[in-house]
């Protein structure tokens, strides 16, 4: 009647527990989005036409390539296959590491332009357009921090794999860090078009 | 607890999917439905977030406690943003 000395199921209701948190945590700024959409609809067109559509298709792109790498990679586990599950997973973090460095030139590229939080030329601008690209710089920052994290977690993920102690019936590690990365893809899948792709 | 295994196959049919419904939702952005595009947009994302849910997240073999669980916190989301415009446009 004492516990179990391991508790699959119960690792992964943790985990969805605390992806539940992290819905919420987005789901209010999308909150604000919305409203602030509602009531700015020219501004936020203005503003989302000053984003780069190539620079966030390529980056849905590759975090929709970095979920299938993770999935794989448990898929690989569960057929004994180590090295291809390592493989999956060094492209995962591949992706990632992309990801940040598009990001990287994006907010460079809108910083030098003047854009930025609190810049002089979104104070003196259409209030709309500074709401726009408030929304813009938290919300894809606090993603791209979750990108950064969900990578340390699943180097730490691929660090297990090498090791063995990642198993076809010990897969809790891996499986709660794929859980992780695959909720930030979905986070992305709205905020690509919400933010790139509004007419 | 060995899981069900999704074959490779399975999970590369997904990503194909994701991929084409991307392909649609920037082909959408190009045809001005306007106050419809957000709505279309979103719908599009739903679906490919689906995707996302049930085959990478492995949601399709869940029991009900995490089925139920992940609903409801949609539908407090729901809640949270419906609500709030119901709010705003009365005001």
């Amino acid at each position: 009647m004492g516990s179990s000395r391991n508790d699959e199921t119960g690792k992964k209701l943790g985990m969805w527990l605390f992806l539940y948190t992290e819905i919420i945590l987005f789901g209010g700024l999308f909150v604000l989005y919305a409203v602030y959409l509602t009531l700015h609809p020219q501004a936020f067109i203005d503003g989302g036409k000053q984003l780069s559509r190539t620079f966030g298709l390529i980056n849905t792109i590759i975090l929709l390539i970095s979920s299938f790498a993770v999935a794989a990679s448990i898929t690989a586990v569960q057929k004994k296959q180590k090295k291809r599950a390592l493989g999956a997973l060094a492209a995962t973090l591949g992706c990632g590491l992309i990801f940040l460095v598009n990001k990287y030139f994006e907010w460079g590229h809108k910083i030098h332009a003047g854009i930025y939080p609190n810049s002089e030329r979104l104070l003196d601008g259409p209030p709309g357009e500074n709401l726009f690209f408030g929304l813009y710089y938290v919300i894809t920052g606090l993603h791209g921090l979750h990108i950064i994290i969900g990578m340390t977690v699943l180097a730490v993920a691929m660090g297990a794999v090498a090791q063995d102690r990642i198993r076809p019936n010990r897969l809790a590690l891996l499986e709660n860090a794929g859980l992780y990365w695959h909720l930030v893809d979905l986070i992305w899948i709205f905020i690509f078009p919400l933010f790139y792709l509004i007419i | 607890m060995t899981s069900h295994i999704q074959s490779y196959k399975t999970l590369a049919l997904v990503l194909g999917c994701l991929l084409v419904l991307t392909a649609v939702t920037v082909g959408a952005s190009y045809v001005d439905l306007g106050r419809l595009n957000v709505w279309v947009a979103l719908a599009i994302a739903s679906v490919k977030g689906s995707l996302v849910l049930l085959f990478f997240m492995h949601m399709r073999f869940e029991g009900p406690l995490l089925k139920v669980s992940f609903l409801s916190t949609i539908g407090f989301l729901a809640i949270m943003i419906g609500f709030t415009f119901w709010d705003i446009a009365f005001r």
